[in-house]
């Protein structure tokens, strides 16, 4: 008896564990019925839906036949698999919930869209490549977060560092006509607004909320300043406010793989390189010197300066890094996509991509895979903005950072910060 | 010993309280001072013409159809812009506008002008303008060739924009004192009237800021970092216009409270959410009313184009309020100084009240300072932090409120140009004290008004505020620049110091 006890420990669940086991079977139950009660009883009989698996855009990939199904009885298949996981998870539970809820919400994200495209095509590739690029920039966000906030500074002036760097690569590259050389300006602006928040949090101890605020509203400030001064007279505008954007670089043999090729290997320079700094982030934060004194420095400082490690160095680095990396997502959304700079045209991605970072606990591959969500749900508004015009628009502009919220919620709770964060080191 | 020590300590405590203010009020107004300074800088090297006389190309006036290397070609038309001179009649005269060039015929007095368009006065003219021809080849316009000229631009564009932001906030003393004089005499108070409008405006700016900077400053105290007044104006103002219009057979004063109460529970509801969450689950504050500020934008931005939207109108507006809804205005155009006024001056000192002098400001000053304290001596967190982020929704409710009762009758997209983003500089600014909030609401509210009249007469931006306000920002959370740009001593003060940077998750 007593050695079943201790081999089996698992087995025991705990009431908090059979009443998340309990919710989430609900909750699942409650899509599948959503599934069969909006969309499969609501369909018409007969029609059939189409995903387009070939891109909208010029690409190498051969052309591959739609995918295209009878809308009903997809839907139904749809509702009753939810509900078959709900019943699973409700009697025996998953061990990892989590994924399943992902599971189970995609059936319903794709149940949705068969329903909405009934009698109708949908370009299911487009949508999958807008998701990688729009989560382009709120990736660049998560991971200059995770760059300062593992050595202790909050980066709450990610938007502000990305709209100012998004208006200096657009204006280094429009009269430079290289656009190297924005990307290059806009890292620099970035990085030096990196400098002044760090002198700010690590020189004169300001509280980091503060001073990142005081970031975000003089970057709005001096940008709009600028484009009101300066850019409402057309010939300047011209002459400062329209570069070329970087175009799609299509890469040899990847990118003549159907569906694969046009998603993730015809895009321009910007998601490649979101991806180059995962990997390089991922690899020095876990596997260099200056990773494991950086992480030192974010969770005791006290005990690193007595190992040696110069606390306010590190932080310094890492903050300017941070703001190099927010300043290549800012150049994203000028020379990486429209050639020209607007007012306040970030609109809160460098928020969302702190958020990102939160759900993907302070680490890179987990920023990215939250970064991807809410890259998911941006072009997933736009796509249904086409399909059901009838929708109101604002909803779903507004569907980006509801999700933030509940993201924040569901996941802050149980997501551990780096124990320095925020926190000023005073050296004694 | 002990007692001559006493003894000073106490005389030190009767002095305290002008030293008390005197100190408290350095740091802030210095920053302010050095925030104008600093503005005033970015106005001057921002200037075209400035610009122009430090660039270091010096330019080739082309002669029409003569070929030149285009990087240092200028037509006659722009080099015109560029060389001020001495000016005389029949010459062509050049100003600035924005970044535009006009040009205008000169004649020789006022009267001769018959088309303003083409000609101008010799004295206005003579300010600013230039006698070139084609031909001059090879003017050079450096800095080193003329380095006063450079600083005159300078200092003249940084004169005129703050000239027309005194001027559009205060008023000119002059033409105040003539509208008195004329009302003494003959009992027409128009002059007057149109002499104090910039006042007017500049206290009628103020009330959303007293009310938005109320708010900030009630979550500052409670340790909450409330950037959501924002939306909460827009909720409250939205929920206000609701009542205003929908409601046409009440008697004024119950119809004005209620539409005032709706506005409040509007921006309550708005911050509880936030608050909610963070009580709940940790998540924290900044992102949550940043986030709700979007939202909110969307909300309206959907209700003005749907439910909400006039009648009759192809625009995003809400019908207009009932007139009963109204918050009166005391004195006839062009005056809009309203009642709201007076109800964001009560709303400051129950605020004062509030945190001071009963058990639940105490209690939300403890949690904003220690946590923890609070925690062990039995309060509750997260009510407190309901609390104070249901409070702070109201009172910038509020400013939406009276924005849309006392001012414009309807909601518009576009109402607040921002008052819940400066109100932040403004609770810092006036250390999150209800007094210190409504000085600090009335420079702002000066500054703001004054600068929709720089904007128009001087053609600079009206976010040069903003930029100022984020150095404000700035000096008062690090008054250790200000100390050393001053070589101020350090001084002792801030008893409580809220704490807003603690992590995500607590």
């Amino acid at each position: 008896m007593s050695v079943a006890t201790a081999t089996a420990p698992t087995r025991t669940q705990t009431s908090a564990e059979k009443k998340r086991r309990i919710i989430f079977g609900a909750v699942f139950i409650l899509i599948g019925t959503a599934i069969l009660w909006f969309f499969a009883f609501n369909s018409e009989g007969g029609v059939t839906t189409t995903f387009g698996l070939n891109p909208g855009f010029a690409s190498n990939a051969p052309k591959v036949p739609d995918l295209t199904f009878p809308t009903q009885p997809v839907l139904y298949g749809l509702g009753l698999l939810a509900m078959f996981l709900g019943g699973w998870q409700l009697a025996k539970g998953f061990k990892s919930y989590a994924v399943v809820f992902g599971v189970v919400f995609l059936l319903f994200i794709i149940a949705f869209l068969a329903w909405a495209a009934q009698g109708r095509s949908f370009n299911l590739v487009g949508m999958l490549q807008a998701t990688l690029v729009r989560s382009t920039p709120i990736a660049l966000g998560a991971f200059s977060g995770v760059m300062a906030e593992r050595s202790g500074i909050i980066n709450i002036a990610i938007e502000g560092m990305m709209l100012s760097a998004a208006l200096a690569s657009v204006m280094v590259a429009s009269v430079s006509g290289s656009l190297w050389l924005g990307l290059l300006g806009g890292i620099i602006i970035g990085g030096a607004l990196g400098l002044i928040h760090g002198v700010l949090a690590i020189q004169f101890k300001v509280d980091q909320i503060i001073s990142g605020t005081a970031i975000n509203i003089l970057s709005t400030g001096t940008t709009s300043f600028i484009v009101k001064r300066f850019f409402i007279d057309p010939e300047i505008n011209s002459a400062l406010n329209s570069s070329k954007i970087f175009a799609p670089i299509h890469i040899p043999i990847l990118s003549d793989i159907p569906i694969i090729g046009p998603i993730f290997f015809s895009v321009n320079i910007m998601p490649y390189l979101m991806i180059l700094i995962l990997v390089v982030q991922h690899v020095m934060l876990f596997h260099t010197r200056w990773g494991l004194r950086t992480i030192a420095v974010g969770e005791h400082p006290k005990a690193a300066d007595t190992l040696g490690v110069d606390v306010f160095r590190v932080r310094y680095i890492n903050i300017m890094l941070s703001g190099m990396i927010a300043g290549i997502g800012g150049a994203y959304f000028t020379i990486g996509r429209v050639g020209q700079f607007d007012e306040v045209m970030t609109g809160g991605r460098g928020f969302i991509g702190l958020a990102a970072m939160i759900f993907g606990k302070w680490t890179p591959v987990g920023s990215l895979g939250a970064s991807l969500l809410f890259g998911f749900a941006d072009s997933f508004q736009q796509k249904i903005q086409i399909l059901i015009p009838a929708f109101p628009s604002e909803f779903l502009l507004a569907a980006p950072y509801v999700i933030t919220m509940i993201v924040l919620a569901g996941v802050v709770g149980r997501a551990i910060a780096p124990v320095a964060d925020g926190v000023p080191y005073e050296k004694e | 010993m002990a007692q001559t020590e006493k003894k000073q300590s106490s005389s030190n405590k009767k002095k305290s309280f002008w030293r008390q203010a005197f100190n408290a009020m350095l740091v802030p107004v210095l920053a302010v001072i050095t925030g104008l300074i600093a503005g005033g800088f970015v106005i001057a090297m921002s200037d075209p013409v400035v610009l122009r006389s430090i660039a270091p190309n010096p330019w080739h006036v082309a002669a029409e159809g003569e070929a030149v290397d285009p990087s240092i070609a200028i037509d006659l038309e722009t080099a015109l812009q560029y060389h001020p001179n001495e000016v005389d009649v029949g010459d062509y005269a050049v100003f600035k506008r924005g970044t535009g060039v006009l040009f205008r015929e000169i004649v020789e007095s006022q009267d001769q002008i018959e088309d303003k368009d083409k000609q101008i006065d010799l004295e206005r003219a003579q300010r600013r303008s230039a006698t070139l021809d084609t031909g001059n080849a090879g003017i050079s316009l450096t800095f080193s060739d003329r380095p006063l000229f450079a600083f005159q631009a300078a200092w003249r564009s940084v004169a005129d924009a703050y000239r027309a932001l005194f001027l559009g906030s205060l008023g000119s003393p002059v033409q105040i004192a003539e509208g008195w004089q004329l009302y003494r005499k003959t009992g027409d108070s128009q002059a007057l009237r149109n002499a104090l409008r910039p006042i007017s405006e500049s206290l009628v700016t103020s009330i959303p800021y007293v009310f938005a900077g109320l708010a900030v400053a009630l979550g500052f105290r409670a340790g909450l970092f409330n950037i959501g007044a924002e939306g909460q104006i827009f909720i409250g103002a939205t929920f206000a216009a609701y009542i205003g219009y929908s409601f046409t057979s009440l008697p004024p004063v119950l119809h004005v409270t209620l539409a005032i109460i709706a506005g409040a529970i509007g921006g309550a509801a708005w911050g509880i959410i936030p608050g909610w969450l963070k009580a709940k689950t940790g998540a924290h504050e900044v992102i949550n009313t940043i986030m709700m500020n979007y939202i909110a934008f969307r909300v309206v931005s959907w209700l003005l184009r749907g439910p909400m939207q006039r009648p009759g109108s192809g625009k995003p507006v809400s019908p207009v309020i009932a007139e009963s809804a109204y918050l009166p205005q005391f004195f006839g155009a062009p005056l809009r100084i309203h009642a709201g006024f007076f109800l964001a001056i009560a709303a400051a000192i129950f605020v004062w009240w509030l945190l001071f002098k009963t058990t639940i400001g105490f209690e939300l000053r403890t949690v904003g300072s220690n946590p923890n304290a609070a925690k062990y001596s039995g309060m509750s967190v997260s009510r407190n932090i309901i609390v104070a982020m249901g409070l702070s929704g109201a009172l910038a409710g509020l400013a939406g409120a009276s924005e849309v009762l006392g001012l414009n009758h309807y909601l518009a997209e576009a109402f607040s140009p921002g008052y819940g983003f400066d109100s932040i500089a403004l609770a810092l600014l006036g250390k999150s004290h209800p007094l210190g909030v409504v000085l600090a609401a009335l420079l702002f509210g000066t500054l703001r008004s004054g600068a929709t009249s720089m904007q128009s007469l001087a053609q600079v931006p009206i976010d040069i505020i903003t930029m100022i306000q984020a150095l404000v920002i700035v000096f008062i959370a690090a008054p250790e620049i200000i100390r050393w740009l001053y070589r101020l001593r350090k001084v002792e003060d801030e008893g409580e110091k809220t704490i807003f940077a603690r992590g995500w998750g607590s």
